[in-house]
């Protein structure tokens, strides 16, 4: 539902932000083509702080950090009457004519637009692959929402979930990951880390918990060889990557617990 | 010492990056066609793109001593947008002209479907052409990507000696060592590979069809990390006839395989200029005002 944006919204806007923003969404309810003016003014007409969301708000927003001008955005996103447009058609309009700003508000708003507009199923996933194509990670990190975790194919989840990695975006932001990283993703994480091993390098220390869901994916890559590597700096690599590795597996006692 | 940068996208560096090249001991280059980090929403920006590295970069580099050649393509990334992806129908015009060395830089970023079929399509496109290809193996997943580039190789049937399979590094280098395909290393001052990194390659696996290039673009990357990967050899114990067969004769020997690579001319003992060149490209100088 809209009503959690609206809320976060409600304490952050100025009197006349918030004037502004309604005038602005019953335009859009009016008429679709007035979002093309409105959108870009956002930012300024708005605020672009960071929007804190309570606990509540947060389970049903994704959780990358919101700024007032995305929510505000994603509350013009909403205005928009299906009779009027389609909304998949709108928003591959305003994603296209944005720049970073405007395209992080709608992917960002995807999921939150989905749950409105039921039937935007997966109609504008081709945004979220442009997004994952940028090196931006303000953009890759709003890409990869409960919208993503929907609607991506198996092979670009993966991808975008090394592309988080490679970007060094949080996988905190990376929706799903607990039904949808499988033993390929796995496979490429430990890969992944073999390969910045044998380059003497540290791993993120992000990838440790999901690879201890799958401890065979490691055992399977290269990386457990490295440790007896003739060069120093590869065998010190691996030992401190796969040090992380065991301490991030549940030991057997853990496991008695359940 | 004379280098031949076999990988480096001028288009996305200064003037001054010419010179200091020109001072390291660059004398040839080729810069081949990529993503520009912005993505492109019409062929239109490739067919400016590839006029300015036939037209403008040879000019730049030209002012400096250093011969430019290029590589052209769709590039993997931007082979999954539909609007680009009609510019495969352009690039034979292109393919045809002077100056153009290889068909590059193309191969896999997320090995998708649209990747497999304008890497398929261009392989096929360099075999017409009479064309070496430069291809690029993915960031992401790399040591599969590079399996899956191989295979697609060599089902297309080019000939492996005219396959130069850059970005590897220590994983990946030895999926490629037994094919014939050339290999390449890309130097960067933090990712990729490095110059001591590299020369452990190289002691391993000895300097035949082994290319080093700086991929130097828009990102973290710098030139000169031929020059320093050159010293890193030196300093490592190899002779000043192993530097120059990395660093030139192998380039040379890849490229030289399109008939078009055209090093008359350019000066690579000394340091003054030899041949006279145009000091202005379509009117324009690379001049600011007064000198």
């Amino acid at each position: 539902m809209i009503s959690p944006l609206c809320d976060a919204l409600e304490d952050r806007l100025t009197g006349s932000a918030r004037n502004w923003l309604e005038a602005a969404a019953r335009a859009v309810a009016a008429d679709t083509a007035a979002i093309h003016d409105l959108f870009p003014a956002v930012g300024r007409c708005c605020g672009r702080a960071p929007l804190h969301l309570d606990a509540d708000e947060g389970r049903v927003l994704p959780p990358p950090g919101w700024s007032v001008a995305d929510a505000a955005r994603v509350v013009l996103l909403a205005a928009v009457r299906p009779e009027q447009a389609p909304l998949a058609h709108t928003l591959q309009e305003v994603y296209q004519a944005g720049a970073a700003p405007e395209r992080r508000a709608v992917l960002l708003g995807l999921p939150v637009l989905e749950g409105v507009r039921p039937e935007l199923g997966g109609g504008v996933v081709q945004l979220v692959a442009d997004a994952l194509r940028t090196h931006d990670p303000n953009l890759v990190g709003a890409a990869v929402g409960r919208y993503a975790a929907r609607h991506l194919d198996a092979a670009g989840y993966r991808q975008a979930v090394l592309k988080c990695l490679f970007m060094g975006v949080p996988l905190a932001a990376v929706a799903g990951l607990d039904l949808r990283a499988d033993g390929e993703l796995a496979r490429m994480l430990a890969d992944f880390a073999h390969e910045r091993v044998a380059a003497g390098r540290d791993v993120p220390d992000d990838v440790w918990p999901l690879l201890a869901r799958f401890p065979e994916a490691v055992d399977a890559s290269g990386l457990p060889a490295e440790a007896e590597s003739t060069r120093p700096e590869r065998r010190a690599a691996a030992r401190r990557a796969l040090a992380r590795f065991t301490s991030a597996c549940p030991t057997p006692a853990d496991a008695s617990h359940h | 010492m004379r280098i031949f940068d076999p990988h480096v996208h001028m288009t996305s560096r200064t003037t001054h990056d010419y010179a200091r090249m020109r001072e390291a001991g660059v004398r040839a280059l080729v810069e081949p066609a990529f993503w520009l980090g912005q993505p492109r929403t019409s062929v239109g920006s490739f067919v400016d793109y590839f006029d300015s590295l036939l037209g403008f970069e040879p000019f730049r580099a030209a002012q400096f001593g250093i011969r430019h050649h290029c590589a052209l393509a769709l590039n993997p990334k931007e082979a999954n947008d539909p609007r680009c992806t009609g510019v495969l129908d352009l690039l034979p015009r292109y393919l045809r002209r002077d100056g153009v060395v290889a068909v590059g830089e193309i191969g896999y970023d997320s090995m998708t479907p649209a990747e497999d079929e304008a890497f398929a399509a261009q392989l096929e496109l360099a075999a017409t052409h009479g064309l070496p290809v430069l291809v690029h193996t993915p960031h992401r997943d790399k040591a599969a990507g590079v399996r899956r580039t191989l295979d697609v190789i060599r089902e297309s049937g080019i000939p492996p000696e005219r396959v130069l399979v850059d970005h590897l590094n220590e994983t990946t280098v030895e999926l490629v060592a037994g094919t014939g395909c050339w290999m390449g290393f890309s130097v960067y001052p933090e990712t990729k590979m490095s110059p001591r990194r590299m020369t452990h390659v190289l002691q391993r696996f000895g300097t035949e069809r082994i290319l080093v290039d700086s991929a130097a673009d828009w990102g973290d990357s710098d030139p000169l990390t031929t020059r320093e990967t050159a010293e890193a050899m030196l300093e490592a114990g190899f002779g000043h006839d192993a530097v120059d067969s990395v660093m030139w004769r192998n380039p040379v020997r890849f490229y030289g395989q399109s008939g078009r690579l055209d090093l008359d001319g350019v000066e690579t003992a000394g340091t003054g200029r030899e041949t006279e060149v145009p000091a202005v490209f379509a009117g324009n100088s690379l001049r600011r005002g007064e000198r």
